[in-house]
């Protein structure tokens, strides 16, 4: 069963297309994950599903209800975590998640439960009565996701869970995002831009750039498209070797950065000496080759051409964050 | 209207009410402002002779300080929406769901409830320096009067806050317009002798304001409208302000 499913959904500002026509859908139970690099739409399509900005064409469903039309039953079934921690820091953890509470109409019974319920769900119970100002990173982090459980929600949508956040931190932080996934039977639609995120976390997952669904699928999927084995190799005239690797039928995929190429092949352990012999007959030296099993990373290099953090395109893409904040979204 | 739009109102009134409570050192620096306005103008003014003061200066300035208390502290009040924009708490308040008008409705009453408290602490310690109100109505038609101001100053500054991104905006609108507002109002000097200044100050509308809590206050011999004609212009004034500031923040993405 779907449980969010979006209709051609487009988000415009000015000259720019921000989103562009996506539509997909998300099952019930399952961890979904939006993934791209920085600026790709990721925050834009959250708040179009979350009903703070409106599609400029198209739009989506959540529980069934409209996004344009049914806002306020669209509002009442999710939870949203934002990218930039939005708590009152001057009231104490309590008292924000008694806010949110009494936001959505719980009975004064349903509150006190559900206040204990999620403080212990995210180890929060000591840290009740102090004020948010002091708490850590990750503790703010932690009150937040409790607090978009409050009310029970059917969709958790959780944008850059991580963002900032230490390792150490990051690891418990999707702990407890497994947990409210299985404990709470929340459907969890999640964006991120780190490939280690998505993959521990997520069942399906939707690899955006410019705004575009260009993959979507299961991991397992999604890395066997590219082949069972990634082989990295760098060498003297990686030009001439990768024209000739990409007449073999054995070579799914080919790239070629700078002096080194990466290839997608099943089997890889008994590539290599094919390769060091194709090599050797055309005259080129390999300086050093190695197999491994491939990462989304290589997913999103295989779709896109590029990696997901090159340097240049992080830089636009800040470009354009920035300039859509201008613009006050 | 729903039951937990009420909750959202009560709630929405009570963070402000806590954030009031807890920030102490803003609450005391805007009332320590207007008080040494009050007592360093009304005790070094005391005997000074103004053109169409009537009676003594403390008598004639409590009312404007007053005024001037709740004016800035609801503004405030109204504009700090921005903190809660840069801050992402907004995006919090407006995912829920709760009506637009139910979220301004319990941010203006927070705001006005917390100008208002500043505004009692200052008319009660003009009390202690001997300014007397001249009656008991008089003194209930002043309280309706800082309601009023109280709200008005809210919905201005929302609109402020929603045509704003930063608080050097707002800096800038409190030195170049409400100063001389302030100063053209007869909150700190009478302006009924010179034609040119009682001309302007029909033009503003924290004229009005003052005038009329200074007369419902302390008596009419210095106002120049009856307190009645000068409490329907302020209820427009209100009126027109809480419109317009819930309009634009309705208007206002996030």
């Amino acid at each position: 069963m779907n449980i969010v499913e979006t209709f051609n959904l487009t988000k415009r500002f000015n000259d720019l297309t921000a989103v562009d026509h996506i539509s997909f859908s998300v099952r019930k139970g399952e961890i979904f994950g939006f993934l791209g690099p920085n600026g790709a739409g990721k925050t834009t399509t959250i708040k179009m599903l979350t009903t703070l900005l409106n599609p400029t064409e198209g739009t989506a469903k959540i529980c069934g209800y409209d996004i344009v039309r049914d806002r306020d039953m669209v509002r009442q079934s999710i939870g949203v975590v934002f990218q930039e921690p939005a708590l009152d820091t001057m009231l104490t953890g309590r008292e924000n998640l008694d806010f949110h509470a009494r936001m959505y109409g719980l009975s004064r019974e349903e509150r006190t439960t559900r206040i204990e319920e999620v403080l212990k769900l995210v180890n929060l119970v000591e840290k009740k009565d102090t004020l948010v100002k002091y708490y850590s990173g990750g503790m703010k982090r932690r009150l937040e996701i409790a607090r978009a459980l409050m009310h029970f929600p059917k969709v958790l949508f959780l944008d850059e869970p991580t963002l900032g956040l230490d390792a150490q931190t990051r690891r418990t932080i999707w702990e407890y995002i497994k947990r409210m996934n299985k404990e709470e039977k929340t459907t969890i639609f999640l964006t991120t831009h780190y490939m280690d995120e998505a993959d521990f976390l997520c069942d399906r997952v939707a690899i955006i750039d410019h705004g575009k669904i260009i993959a979507l699928d299961t991991i397992p999927n999604l890395k066997n498209a590219i082949g069972n084995d990634v082989i990295i190799l760098s060498c003297s005239q990686p030009t001439d070797l990768r024209k000739r690797l990409e007449r073999e039928d054995w070579v799914k995929s080919i790239e070629q950065h700078n002096s080194s190429l990466t290839l997608g092949v099943e089997m890889g352990e008994e590539k290599i000496p094919i390769i060091v012999e194709i090599s050797q007959k055309i005259g080129v030296k390999i300086k050093s080759i190695s197999v491994r099993k491939p990462t989304l990373d290589d997913v999103f290099l295989h779709f896109t051409g590029r990696r997901i953090r090159d340097e240049k395109d992080a830089n636009s893409s800040l470009e354009k964050r920035s300039s859509f904040r201008r613009r006050g979204v | 209207m729903r039951a937990n739009e009420l909750q959202a109102i009560y709630i929405m009134w009570m963070r402000q009410m806590k954030r009031f409570v807890r920030s102490r050192s803003r609450v005391i620096s805007m009332i320590i402002q207007p008080l040494f306005f009050l007592i360093f103008l009304g005790v070094g003014f005391r005997n000074v002779q103004m053109p169409g003061l009537e009676g003594s200066f403390i008598d004639f300035l409590a009312p404007g300080i007053v005024a001037m208390a709740i004016l800035f502290s609801s503004m405030f009040a109204g504009v700090s929406v921005l903190w809660d924009k840069q801050f992402g708490f907004l995006q919090e308040v407006l995912v829920a769901p709760v009506s637009r008008f139910s979220i301004i409705i319990g941010r203006t009453l927070g705001g006005a409830t917390t100008a208002l408290i500043q505004g009692l602490i200052i008319l009660i310690i003009s009390f202690i320096l001997g300014v007397r109100p001249s009656s008991i109505p008089g003194l209930l038609l002043a309280i309706v009067f800082m309601i009023l101001i109280a709200f008005s100053a809210v919905g201005f500054g929302l609109v402020i806050a929603s045509r704003m991104n930063d608080f050097e905006g707002f800096q800038l609108i409190m030195n170049i317009i409400m100063f001389p507002l302030l100063f053209l109002s007869s909150a700190f000097f009478p302006v009924k002798e010179d034609m040119v200044l009682r001309t302007l100050s029909f033009f503003n509308p924290l004229f009005y304001m003052v005038d009329g809590l200074r007369g419902s206050l302390i008596g009419t011999e210095n106002s120049i409208f009856s307190p009645f004609m000068d409490l329907v212009v302020v209820i427009i004034i209100c009126v027109a302000m809480l419109s317009l500031g819930s309009y634009s923040f309705s208007k206002s993405e996030v």
